[in-house]
Parts: C-alpha cells; structure tokens; sequence
C-alpha cells in the first residue's frame, strides 16, 4: 500500500443508542477518509462520540447508517463472522486499560492472534519474539501482566495488536493509565511505528500524543468540527 | 492456545474450581450408586439363580419357592419322570426344614437342608467332604460357631420338640464331615445340609418322598420356557418357574428400588449440572471484559464457546472420575449394610458394579457439562464488544 492511498473511507457515518432515556445520536454523521501510513489522533470532550467512531472504524461496533470502507473492504452491514476475521488479519487494537490476558505471559498475549489466524507455532513464537523485542520487553518475555509495570503492559499489547501485520492500528487513550514520563516513552513508540510505515488513528485526550500525531480531528456532539493536518 | 486459557482460567480460580470438582465428585458418586443400585438386584439375582446351572425350580401348586411350609408329593416319582425328559440333564430336590442341635441343655435352631449330594444346587463345600452317606451333615460356619463343633464331631438333631413328652422328635445324632457357604441362605444364618432321605426320615410321616423344591437344570440351547410350560402341565402338583421369570418377579416386587435409584440419580445429575452451570457462569461473568477483548481482537465466537464448554467439561469430567472411586467405596460400604438385610440371600448385590455402569454414569455427566457450559458460552460469545468494553472501562 502506497502513502496517498485511501485506507479509512467513512460516509455520512452514524451511530445511534436506542436508551430507557430516549435515543443517543453518539456519532451523527462523520465523513472521513484516511490515507496509509497517516497517524491520525481524534480529540474532543468525553461523550462527543470519539471512541464510537474509533469503535465503528475497528468493527467492533456496526454503523446505523452511513458507509464505511477499510483497505476496500466494505463494513458496514458485515457478518459477525467476517468482521471478526477482518479485525483479526486488518486491525490492532490498543485499549486505555491494556487488556491483556492474566493468565498469559507476555509472550503467549502476543502469541494469541497469530495463533487464532493459524500460524504455526514456531512461526509466531518468533515473530512474538520480535515484536517485543520491538517494543523494548526483549528481557519479560515469560512475565505475567501482573508483573508487569502499566508501561510495560501497554507495550506488550501494542505488540499483540502488531502481531498479524494489521493495515491499520486503533488507539483508545493509549496514555490514560499511564504516568508522564511512561506516557512520553509510549508517544515516542507511536512515532516510530508510524515511521515505521504503520497507521495510526488514536482517541485521546492527551495533548502531547495528539500533538505527536499528524493530523488532528476534532469532535463535538458526534460531529467533525476540525480536521488538521500538520 | 484456547485450551491454554481454558485451563488457566480453571487453575486462576483454584479453591473455587476445586470446590466445584468435589461437588460435581459427589453428585457423580451418588449417581453412578443409583445406576449400580437400578441394575444391580436385577442382574445379581439372576446371576445367583444361574450360579449352579439350574434353569428352572419346580415349587409346590400355587407357592413361590421356600415361600411356605408346604411340600411337593411323590418327589422321587417326580425326578423320575423329570430325568426322562430329553432336554433335562439335572434334577435336585430339595427338602427345607428348622432342626434343633443340642448344646449342652439348651438347644441351637438351624435351617436345614435335605439334598441329594451329587446334583444338589444349594451350597458350596468349602472343607471335608458332601454329606452323601445317610446321619452325615456339612454345616456352615454360623451353626458351627454357635454350637463349638468341628468336622468330625457329632451332633445331636432334632427335628421338633415334644411340649407334653418334654422330649425331642426326630432325634438322630449327625456327624459332621463338611463345612459348607450356602448360596441363598442370608449372613449369619445357621445352617447345615443332610441327605434328603435322612431329613425325610427325621420329620417324619408328614414328609416321606416330598420336597420343598425341585430344581431343574436343563440341556445347553434347551428352549427354557417351553420346558417350563411342558413340565407344569406334565406335573399338575407343581408352580414351574424359570429363572427369567424369577427374576422379572424380583424385580417387579423391587420396582421401588428402581425408581428410587431413577429419582436420585436425576437429582444426583441436576445438582451437578446447576453446580458447574452456576461456576462457570460466574466465572464468565468475571472475565466480561476479558472475552470483549479477545472478540476485538479477532478471536471468533466458537473459540470463546470452545473455551468455556471446555471449562464446564473438564470440571465435570474430572468430578465424575474422582467421583467414580468414591462411588465405588460408597457402594461397597452401603452394600455392607444392606446385606444384613433380614431374608435375603448374603449374596445378592445391591450395587453391583458393572463397566456399563461407570460408562452410563460418565457419559451422562460428559453431556451435562456440555450442557451446563451451553448458556454461559452463549451469554460470552454473543456479548456486543463495544458496549462490553465500555461498561468495564467505566467499571
């Protein structure tokens, strides 16, 4: 996949939540196109529908209305099944309280995905291997999350969101559990796997990894207000 | 990598999942018994009746076998013309009575029984030799015991006793030149076995050429109960029964047993079932955010399901097997207890394990904890990911 590319083709992109209180227009009709290689960071106050649209983009979460289209492949209206498959081969998802399996070591939570996608054993202990070696945890390959620092598990599972090649990296508040300086370290990872040729789209409400990013959307109420790139 | 966590997810929770195993061990002990209790009178039994070869007993008109005092006329007359019959290769009669052994100045009581040593059906020389010559007796070690004797003494017997004469009748005085177990006689109860002829003589008029049973054991291939028909009609003093027919009486007066054992099996089964149904839907319930994040991250439904049915069923499995031993021992002791059971053969088994059993028991408990991981795995495989992960994240 080339730089000028359209990787993320969002149409007229909706949300809505049908609640006891009424129903909640959480994204109301975002258009957006992403290019590879592009590390977008999307801003905005709690509630303005910034981890929704993060949500419909990752397929983890179906669109009311509008079109969305990912290295080609439509989503909207996907089987369960195939979205499932999609997010396994096409996207990395990195989530603000790491979510890594307890009972896992840290190289068998990179080994997960790859071994759903049916690599063989070898093949994956490898390349799990490398990834975190990538990531700086070359040393806590056989440790438990639990004994693992909130830095170091956030690296471990930006590793296991690498771990099928994605075409695409989700970032929700990758920095929100994190201190200052842990926060920094993982800022400086971000860029360098962008460089690195990944893309990025990150949810944060960290000025200094938006800033880090190349472009930065702004949402309010469900809506794009702002979309500059840098 | 699915099997990895299933089992790491077990071994997280240890106390709980043990807790869970010694239940579901329980519940698998108790329903393996009352699998073992559904068929084990039926099946001993019929191997009792079977044990000496004899196929059909002939009881007096209208009785069950040693169900009265009466007796069958003309026995001998009876076995002849039974033994004439081309399908039957054996014919012993049998004649029961309750004879008093002297000891000292009291007197012990015993059931005896008149045989015919070479064909008789109704015990086992366990020492010394059958008492085929007319004053010998083989005694069991009950009526042995009670009365201080050993093989080779003698022994004063009575069949009755005399209130106006103050004397016994019927005395002989019987040497003892066996030891025998017999077969149909409860534990602990007295007895000894004398020829047939020296039991008749001893109870005199009333009983000369009768028996209280005849046995028939008939040809191999021989059609059993066409004998049977054959031989009542043949013999109009005589209820023939066979030995399936026994056991179909058997078990049509122990039904109860059955549905006793059918009741609590089932419920035996349920608690099991709700047991690891409520386990691991907690522990699903635990790990909402950890089966969102493994859906996110492309793992499919059927490996979350895979997951969680594995879960269920290896808590089952390894209750039921540690369930099986414990079964097994709960058996034997309760078996202990009910063979003291007052009338009834020493050795007929109320639990009587048999492999069917084990594998009826096993598979039934394998379906349940298939079964009992269904809705769990269902609530964990259809959760809506996004919502999931927010609801946690808020948590």
């Amino acid at each position: 996949m080339t730089g000028d590319e359209i990787l993320v083709a969002a149409r007229d992109l909706r949300r809505d939540y049908a609640m006891s209180a009424g129903v909640v227009h959480a994204v109301r009709g975002v258009t957006l196109d992403v290019r590879a290689r592009e590390y977008v960071a999307i801003v905005g106050p709690s509630g303005c529908g910034k981890s929704t649209l993060l949500n419909l983009i990752g397929a983890i979460d179906a669109p009311s209305s509008g079109t969305l289209a990912i290295a080609g492949q439509r989503l909207d209206g996907l089987p369960d099944r195939d979205a499932t498959l999609f997010r396994l081969r096409r996207i990395g998802f990195v989530f603000q309280r790491f979510y890594l399996m307890p009972v896992l070591t840290a190289l068998e939570n990179v080994e997960l995905p790859m071994s759903e996608a049916g690599l063989g054993k070898t093949e994956r202990r490898t390349r799990a291997r490398e990834l975190l070696a990538y990531v700086g945890l070359g040393e806590r390959l056989h440790h438990r999350p639990t004994e693992l620092s909130g830095g170091e598990q956030q690296r471990v599972a930006i590793a296991r969101a690498l771990a099928n090649k994605p075409a695409l990296l989700l970032a929700d508040e990758p920095t929100g559990e994190l201190d200052a300086r842990t926060g920094e370290e993982m800022i400086a990872l971000f860029e360098r796997l962008n460089t690195d040729g990944t893309t990025i789209i990150v949810v944060t409400h960290d000025e200094d990894l938006a800033r880090a990013a190349h472009r930065v959307v702004h949402m309010r109420d469900g809506l794009i207000v702002d979309d500059r790139r840098r | 990598m699915i099997l990895a966590l299933a089992r790491a997810s077990l071994v997280r929770q240890r106390a709980r999942t043990l807790l869970a195993v010694v239940g579901v061990a329980i519940s698998a002990a108790m329903l393996l018994d009352m699998v073992m209790l559904a068929s084990g009178m039926r099946v001993s039994f019929g191997s009792l009746l079977l044990a000496q070869g004899f196929q059909i007993r002939l009881a007096p008109k209208g009785t069950l076998p040693f169900d009265t005092d009466a007796t069958i006329p003309d026995a001998s007359g009876i076995v002849q013309r039974l033994r004439a019959r081309s399908d039957v290769i054996a014919v012993s009669p049998v004649l029961g009575a309750q004879l008093h052994v002297e000891h000292g100045t009291a007197s012990v009581s015993a059931a005896a029984l008149g045989t015919i040593a070479a064909v008789q059906g109704d015990y086992k020389l366990l020492e010394g030799e059958l008492p085929a010559q007319d004053e010998e007796i083989a005694a069991n070690d009950a009526l042995l015991a009670a009365v201080g004797a050993h093989i080779g003494d003698t022994l004063r017997v009575a069949a009755g006793f005399d209130p106006q004469l103050r004397a016994y009748t019927g005395q002989r005085a019987l040497r003892i030149v066996g030891r025998a177990h017999f077969i149909y006689l409860s534990a602990g109860e007295r007895a000894m076995a004398l020829p047939l002829a020296t039991l008749q003589s001893m109870e005199g008029s009333s009983r000369t050429d009768r028996a209280s049973l005849l046995m028939v054991r008939l040809r191999a291939g021989a059609d059993v109960e066409a004998a049977r028909a054959a031989i009542e009609r043949d013999v109009r003093t005589v209820s023939a029964i066979s030995t399936a027919t026994a056991i179909e009486q058997v078990e049509q007066r122990l039904s109860y047993f059955r549905q006793l054992a059918f009741i609590l099996g089932t419920v035996s089964l349920a608690v099991g079932f709700l047991l690891v149904t409520t386990l691991v839907t907690v522990s699903v319930n635990e790990r909402l955010g950890e089966i969102a994040v493994l859906r996110a991250i492309g793992v499919r439904r059927v490996r979350i399901v895979e997951q969680i049915l594995i879960e269920g069923s290896a808590i089952m499995l390894v209750g039921a097997f540690l369930g099986l031993g414990l079964g097994l021992v709960t058996a034997r002791y309760l078996n202990s207890i009910l063979a003291a059971f007052p009338g009834l053969p020493e050795a007929i088994d109320f639990f009587l394990f048999q492999p069917r059993d084990a594998w009826v028991a096993l598979g039934l408990l394998a379906g349940c904890g298939i079964l009992a991981g269904v809705y769990p795995a269902w609530r964990g495989a259809s959760l809506p990911i996004a919502a999931t992960l927010r609801e946690e994240a808020v948590a």
